[in-house]
């Protein structure tokens, strides 16, 4: 029978299988499977053993290996369950081996064989499991060995072939593009495929090609917007319904689709209002299907050129998201507030409230969301209020995944519309305070850049201001123990630079902090390094500026420290130091000259400099240089043996002569500006942080972040300045929107305030608004009031006509609300999410068993009102199925012959569905009686394993 | 690519299915299946059915004992992975009669099965109910 045609199994797998689901903990789960592994290893290697008992042993060692244990002993024998003739076998063998192995594993190539025979099979069920096993297992280079057959697959009569062909397809496009290029226009055609499910499956690598290149597909939006309309009309075969909505799935994967299709496009977007519009129409919202398609329309709504009609639409059915009381609503609502604020900024307002209600929710999923909608809408007159916020939740949470996302989330919107240099400094404080080390370096160095850029307008003291209270802050936060590395380095850096500028705070002073991270850091060699090089700075601008220095003794032991590190970083660092402060300040001043890290360094990469030098020498007698390019002989110097040939084919003195010219060149460089790096003659490249600076007369002492600034120069900064502004493409419509939606607003923002207000009132009546949430709600969204009001006061006399017409739409909208809140939207939910209490009244108390009898030999209408909800919907399904199909053969000769009949498939499950398909409770007490007779009782240490699923 | 695995795990934390559409080694799923399932069950019912993690969502369902759990992308529609889970039940319940987690159990390949006819590379290919079950009703048929 159907479904039980499965209790062939032994006694030795219900044990197991009983065993494993009875075990109370993981150590006991993995105390069964180590047992088991041992079992089969001793099994599986056994000579002639039948079929169905290795069919056995490959599913224990599926087992085995989801419970998270090693099968790998067995991967051979599931290779081989592949040849069998057996299709229950056969298939059973493909499945284990898409399981265990990935496309790169050595095995595959055995298997490769056996699915190109297997795809030509007369049986279509075989050519299914061989193509399920083709899109999960074959890799870029086995494409070419079954992609020919793959594609005269797409022309099978069976639809489930040419459904799972096209889908192997989409693999091979996804594992390598160019290798189905040429086999594109495949996808197209099969678009037009009879039957629905070829059809929706299609759409998924359309989709993909689609993201990649909108242009060429242009020609299908059409297509898809006629092929969505007749779904939404219920023309696609009744099976597809789910819910009541016909073919959802499909619906979903065509909206987005188009909304793809029609991102920026207005002429492509026109062709699509119509459907789309019919689909907010019709769309039943109580059920969870229904909002996901609402959904889907918002996030299409939103991507294409905007309609108005159709933004309204979406903002209706946003604040009915926001307003339920299912929390997977609001959060789809939030993510939608988030899409259609970028075209239409003024809906946030009136969903102020609900959205701080998000914020507040303990429910962490919904706060990261609703952080998100904030991220989105920062703008200069909101920014303290949001990026404070998500300040104080970053340092609340441990998942470090998103405390980096939302570090560098704060990082990105301070630099953008900071109020004021001292707010910034103190947000980047605490950013790297909490999170240092989860952020990206960059960050770090585009900090550095910032306070020493200053804000890119000519404002000398507001830049001097903004170095001041970064100095005074740092001076401040490094009493704090156990800073992180990056923020230390910024600290070491900016103490360097400006430490000693605005004259507040004596050089000594200063010295002695950097010497105190050095010390309190020891073991991290770039902070000690920043530490060096801020000290060198703070000496030479002392020692340029006239002044005598005194290296304090805590610098001292430092740097003898430093001079003998093990790391030649450090060790040429304190060098430098050394040389440094030797020299009178004129020299001084040249190489280090004060703030001018951002000052641009002209290379001198000849090395003109030196040309007196060279020429002195080559006049004492010394040989010119040749350039490495140039030299025989030269060029593999690391590789002896073609030394040792050209020094036999050549003279033995030309090698020395070569030689020679790298160290002198190299050595002669210092001479020209110092001495310094005579101490340490080490080639140049190997030091690219910072060591130039004594060898380059005009410095950056930030290589880094200045390799980065090319980078960042994209990347508008906009301080200070309020820059929110809707996307010029679509700000057209935003205006007329705007006077369409800002209506009801037109006495002013407190109005509309007002009125936003009573209908959330309304909805909760007794719930009070805190004056602190009003308070927050007005930080967060008073900018876009404002505006608004402008917007709107624009319009007040010429639209008052309009008003009219759109005031009497509101309270019928807002009725609308009401009245879909009246019916129970929770329903469907509570009637199959079945939750543990409902569950535990039915079964515990009343043995499953007795209840069970009673029904033995009923009628299927008994069956029906067993099964409730599912029943129902499912006898329509089945009716429609019979009256849909044109024809039908024989069903055996029909499935287990297909090269005989080809009838279409719907046809196959005619004879075959009344007796194997649907709950069956005469089936349900067999299989329990069976159950019960091996030895599974609902033993009372897992009585859950019983439990229906549905309830 | 949609839909990155599917998991089926009881309330005490004990994989009962698992299918993945990207390749992770044993060491790989056996962490993952720990942090998720552990994030999941610490929620209670009135919270939201999708939980973040890493660069995935997880959108989960519960059904008696048994939670249905599905990692997918970031721009995936939640609400209709968690339909299409529903989805799921249904057309085991359809199969199986009632079913419960122990069908799951001495089922496992049936299960899989259906699986295969409804998702391929992470994407959801046939939501008919008649399409998912004939080739499986056959199959039991013809053997």
């Amino acid at each position: 029978m159907g479904s039980q045609g499965g209790f062939y199994q032994s006694k030795e797998f219900l044990d197991l299988v009983k065993s494993i689901g009875e075990a109370r903990s993981k150590a006991e789960e993995d105390r069964i499977v180590l047992n088991e592994i041992e079992t089969l290893k001793r099994r599986i290697s056994e000579p002639d053993i039948p079929k169905r008992k290795m069919k056995e042993y490959i599913i224990r060692l599926v087992y085995v290996e989801m419970l998270g244990h090693d099968a790998s002993f067995g991967y051979i024998h599931a290779v081989k369950m592949t040849h069998d003739d057996s299709l229950l076998v056969k298939r059973t063998g493909y499945l284990a081996v898409t399981l265990f192995l990935n496309e790169d594993h050595d095995l595959i190539i055995l298997i490769v064989n056996t699915i190109q025979k297997d795809l030509k099979s007369d049986n279509f069920l075989v050519v299914c499991a061989a193509l399920n096993a083709v899109s999960k297992l074959i890799n870029e280079e086995t494409i070419p060995a079954v992609l020919p057959q793959v594609v005269e697959l797409l022309a099978h009569p069976k639809e489930a072939v040419r459904k799972k062909a096209i889908m192997a397809l989409h693999r091979f496009y996804q594992k390598s593009p160019s290798s189905v290029s040429h086999l594109v226009s495949n996808f197209r055609k099969r678009l037009c495929d009879n039957d629905p499910g070829v059809m929706g499956a299609t759409l998924c690598p359309l989709f993909d090609l689609i993201t990649r290149d909108v242009n060429s597909y242009k020609d299908l939006v059409i297509s898809f917007v006629s092929i969505l309309k007749q779904v939404v009309e219920r023309r696609v075969p009744k099976a597809y319904d789910y819910h009541q909505m016909p073919a959802p799935f499909i619906q979903i994967k065509l909206l987005k689709i188009l909304a793809l299709l029609g991102s920026g496009d207005k002429q492509s977007s026109a062709k699509m209002y119509t459907v789309v519009g019919d689909i907010f129409r019709k769309c039943d919202s109580s059920s969870n299907i229904g909002n996901a398609i609402l959904y889907e329309c918002i996030c299409c709504v939103s991507s294409i050129y905007p309609n108005p009609k159709l933004l309204e639409s979406a903002a209706d059915v946003i604040s009915r998201f926001l307003k339920s009381d299912s929390h997977n609503l609001k959060y789809m609502g939030v993510d939608a507030l988030g899409r259609l604020i970028k075209i239409s900024p003024e809906i946030a307002e009136q969903h102020q409230l609900a959205v701080i209600d998000c914020l507040e929710d303990p429910d962490d999923t919904l706060k990261r969301k609703t952080f998100e909608l904030l991220y989105k809408m920062t703008k200069s007159t909101n920014v303290e209020v949001i990026v404070d916020r998500m300040i104080d939740y970053m340092i609340s949470i441990n998942d470090n995944h998103y405390k980096t996302e939302i570090a560098s989330r704060c990082v990105e919107l301070a630099e953008q519309f900071a109020p004021s240099n001292r707010w910034f400094i103190q947000t980047m404080n605490k950013v790297f305070e909490h999170a240092g080390d989860l952020v990206n370096i960059k960050v770090a160095h585009n900090l550095m850049r910032l306070i020493a850029e200053g804000f890119g307008e000519d404002d000398d003291t507001a830049d001097s201001q903004l170095r001041s209270s970064a100095v005074e802050s740092y001076l401040c936060i490094l009493g704090e123990p156990k800073l992180p590395s990056v923020f230390l380095q910024v600290i070491c850096w900016v103490l360097g630079e400006y430490g000693t500028t605005d004259g507040k705070f004596s050089a000594s002073y200063i010295i002695g902090k950097l010497c105190d991270v050095a010390e309190a850091y020891s073991n991290d060699e770039t902070v000690k390094a920043y530490a060096v090089t801020a000290l060198m700075k703070i000496h030479t601008f002392e020692i340029a500026a006239g002044r005598k220095v005194d290296m304090l003794p805590e610098c001292q032991s430092l740097m003898e420290e430093l001079l003998a590190s093990h790391s030649t970083d450090l060790q040429q660092r304190a060098y430098e130091l050394q040389a440094v402060i030797g020299l009178d300040a004129h020299a001084v001043a040249c190489i280090m000259p004060s703030d001018a890290s951002c000052e641009d360094i002209e290379v001198d990469k000849g090395l003109s400099f030196l040309n007196g030098y060279i020429q002195e020498s080559i006049e004492k007698g010394a040989q010119p240089y040749i350039p490495e390019s140039e030299r025989s002989g030269m060029l593999n110097i690391s590789n002896f043996r073609s030394q040792d040939h050209h020094e036999a084919s050549s003279h033995g003195l030309r090698f020395e002569a070569y030689e020679l010219p790298k160290p002198i060149v190299q050595s002669k460089i210092p001479p020209a500006s110092l001495a310094s790096t005579e101490l340490v003659p080490v080639p140049e490249k190997m030091y690219p942080r910072e060591s130039y600076q004594t060898t380059v007369p005009s410095v950056s002492s930030d290589a880094g972040p200045s390799e980065l600034k090319l980078r960042l120069d994209g990347v508008q900064m906009k301080w200070g300045r309020p820059t929110f502004s809707p996307a010029t493409s679509t700000s057209n419509s935003t205006i007329s929107q705007k006077t369409v939606n800002g209506i009801t607003q037109v006495d002013g923002a407190s109005t509309a305030n007002s009125r936003t207000r009573e209908t959330y009132d309304s909805r909760k009546p007794q719930v009070e608004i805190s004056p602190e949430k009003k308070k927050l709600a007005a930080s967060l969204f008073g900018g876009s009031s404002k505006t608004e009001k402008r917007a709107a006061t624009g319009h007040k006399i010429s639209k008052s006509s309009s008003h009219m017409v759109e005031k009497s739409h509101v309270p019928k909208s807002s009725m609308e609300v009401a009245s879909e809140k009246t019916p129970p939207v929770q329903q469907p939910l509570d009637l199959l999410d079945l939750g543990e209490p409902t569950v535990t009244s039915t079964v515990p108390s009343v043995d499953p068993f007795k209840q069970l009898e009673g029904l033995v030999d009923t009628t299927q209408v008994a069956s029906a009102v067993n099964h409730g909800l599912t029943a129902a919907a499912k006898s329509p399904d089945i009716m429609a199925l019979y009256s849909e199909t044109p024809a039908d053969g024989d069903l055996l000769s029909g499935v287990l012959n297909p090269s005989m009949t080809n009838m279409p498939g719907g046809t196959t499950t005619r004879q075959s569905m009344p007796r194997s398909k649907g709950p069956n409770p005469k089936d349900s007490l067999e299989k329990d009686a069976l159950v019960r007779q091996m030895g599974v009782t609902p033993a009372s240490q897992n009585p859950n394993l019983f439990k229906d699923l549905l309830g | 690519m949609g839909i990155r695995f599917i998991l089926m795990v009881n309330k005490q934390g004990q994989t009962r299915l698992a299918q993945y559409y990207e390749w992770l080694t044993l060491e790989e799923r056996r962490a993952l299946e720990g942090e998720i399932v552990r994030k999941c069950l610490a929620r209670n019912e009135q919270q939201c059915s999708f939980v973040e993690h890493r660069n995935y969502k997880i959108v989960y369902r519960r059904y008696a004992s048994l939670f249905f759990l599905v990692g997918v992308d970031n721009d995936e529609n939640e609400l209709a992975i968690l339909e299409f889970i529903h989805l799921l039940v249904e057309t085991m319940d359809r199969h199986f009669g009632n079913v419960c987690e122990l069908d799951i159990m001495f089922h496992l390949e049936k299960a899989h099965f259906m699986l295969e006819e409804m998702v391929m590379n992470g994407s959801i290919v046939e939501t008919s109910k008649a399409n998912i079950l004939t080739p499986i009703q056959l199959m039991d048929k013809s053997s």
